[in-house]
């Protein structure tokens, strides 16, 4: 579904992305860790060209969407993206904050797609907050409402940047849940996390980074249990899960 | 004195205030409505990504002379040029070379109200540009990296995401800017256009009172800018109460 080719970035003088292949396949599970720095949430951003590359190749659904041609706004929406600090939108109600890419982009009359924002509303229990202005929620509350809001352009992957990094711990569970359901209902992901239980319960493939490049990769059993890079094996000794 | 000023009231109320406060309030809304079309153009001027020769750097050169002309933006640079300029030059000058200077080179029949109204909307124009400018990139990045994760284009995040919430730090702004300009437009009356000023000098010319005179057209412009300024106020409150 999504594969990168030797994907390279650098911010002036630092080199964050060191040649990237990567190959994720429909309804995978994708979950990237790494000590900070080591170049996770850039990555996650190239692959919807929230951070151009300077070279290497993006391909989404085959189409090589690095490419000047390509017209990005068409492939961003069957990429939906949850970032660490929920970027809700405080202008708009929780509702409004659901339909509004649906009506602008996709053009979709207004009570049609509010129909359909209060079903998934209620998936992630948020209807009874429907009319509310979206600064009112909680974090916990916001980050559900984002990945609502995402879902609502009907993506074929959602892209996680540390969905629980900006949360209070007692709020880290209920996203978590949110996730974790999706995940179950067959929605590819890519999830940079620093939340290894997680990481390790929900995952197809686990993918450690650092400095750059890929260190490892596996199966969670593979690289929680038995990681061969002693880099991997150095950063998971100093996490707690 | 205060008799003196009892009297010229009497007398001169309908200069003060049907000629003086008039066109003092003609010439700040003329300036701020199209200081504030001007500016919004040169703000979106200065912030567009216009870049004609973007596709000369083929190998994506970081540094040297090619790096730089294929981010060279000319819209952007005219629009910052323009705004240094005005910013950086007196108010009065400018007007003189609207007033003297520009006739000559545009030749269109217009009296001097026409020109001073045009040099402080071209004035007013560079600072509510900036307002335009701080208001929009006051709001948080990730706002507009949302929108465009969601497929909206450039436009439509401008439009539905960013501007209405850069409007609530630029309106109050612009309240302000009024306030200024009010102020500034007395300087037209180096070109007797009638404003506030202007009636001193027409007074004074008569009555030769101008202590008693410039209290009374003192008066009027902290009685026009202190409402002002409460309006921007009571209108800003309510913009954070939401």
């Amino acid at each position: 579904m999504i594969k990168t080719v030797d994907l390279y970035k650098s911010f002036g003088e630092l080199q964050v992305l060191k040649g990237i292949n990567e190959h994720i396949a429909p309804q995978e599970v994708v979950s990237i860790i790494g000590p900070s720095g080591g170049g996770k949430s850039t990555f996650l951003r190239c692959l919807n060209m929230l951070e151009t590359p300077d070279s290497g190749q993006i391909f989404f659904e085959g189409v090589d969407i690095t490419s000047e041609k390509v017209d990005i706004d068409l492939h961003r929406q069957k990429m939906g993206m949850v970032f660490q600090h929920f970027n809700v939108f405080p202008h708009l109600s929780v509702l409004e904050n659901v339909t509004l890419a649906p009506t602008v982009v996709k053009k979709i009359a207004k009570n049609e797609a509010a129909e359909q924002a209060m079903e998934l509303l209620n998936r992630v229990g948020l209807a009874e907050k429907a009319n509310e202005s979206a600064t009112s929620l909680s974090g916990g509350q916001k980050q559900r409402l984002a990945i609502v809001r995402a879902l609502a352009m009907e993506p074929d992957v959602m892209l996680f940047d540390e969905p629980t990094s900006a949360l209070d711990p007692e709020m880290v569970g209920e996203v978590l849940e949110v996730i974790k359901d999706l995940v179950k209902g067959g929605m590819t992901s890519v999830i940079v996390t620093h939340e290894m239980g997680f990481a390790k319960e929900v995952s197809d493939r686990v993918v450690f980074m650092d400095g750059g490049i890929i260190a490892e990769e596996g199966t969670p059993d593979e690289v929680f249990n038995n990681p061969q890079n002693p880099r991997t094996k150095d950063f998971l000794s100093k996490v707690l899960y | 004195m205060i008799e003196n000023i009892i009297m010229l009231i009497k007398q001169y109320w309908h200069v003060f205030l049907l000629e003086g406060l008039r066109y003092t309030l003609i010439l700040s809304a003329i300036a701020v409505f199209f200081g504030v079309l001007f500016g919004a153009f040169i703000a979106f001027g200065r912030m567009s990504d216009i870049r004609p020769f973007k596709k000369i750097n083929k190998n994506k050169k970081k540094k040297g002379f090619i790096h730089w002309l294929a981010n060279f933006n000319p819209v952007s640079w005219l629009c910052s040029v323009y705004t240094e300029v005005i910013r950086g030059t007196p108010l009065l000058l400018q007007l003189y070379l609207f007033v003297f200077g520009l006739p000559k080179v545009i030749p269109i029949e217009a009296d001097y109200f026409f020109w001073v109204s045009l040099a402080l909307a071209c004035n007013s124009a560079a600072y509510v540009s900036e307002l335009f400018r701080s208001g929009i990139q006051a709001v948080d990045k990730g706002q507009s990296e949302a929108a465009r994760s969601l497929g909206m284009n450039k436009s439509q995040t401008m439009l539905k995401v960013i501007m209405p919430q850069a409007i609530k730090n630029i309106l109050p702004a612009i309240g302000n800017e009024f306030i200024a300009i009010v102020k500034e437009t007395s300087m037209a009356s180096t070109f007797f256009v009638g404003e506030l000023m202007t009636s001193y000098l027409k007074v004074n010319g008569v009555e030769y009172l101008a202590l008693e005179i410039l209290i009374i057209v003192g008066a009027i412009y902290l009685a026009l800018t202190f409402t002002l300024s409460k309006i921007v106020l009571a209108y800003e409150r309510r913009l954070n109460s939401k």
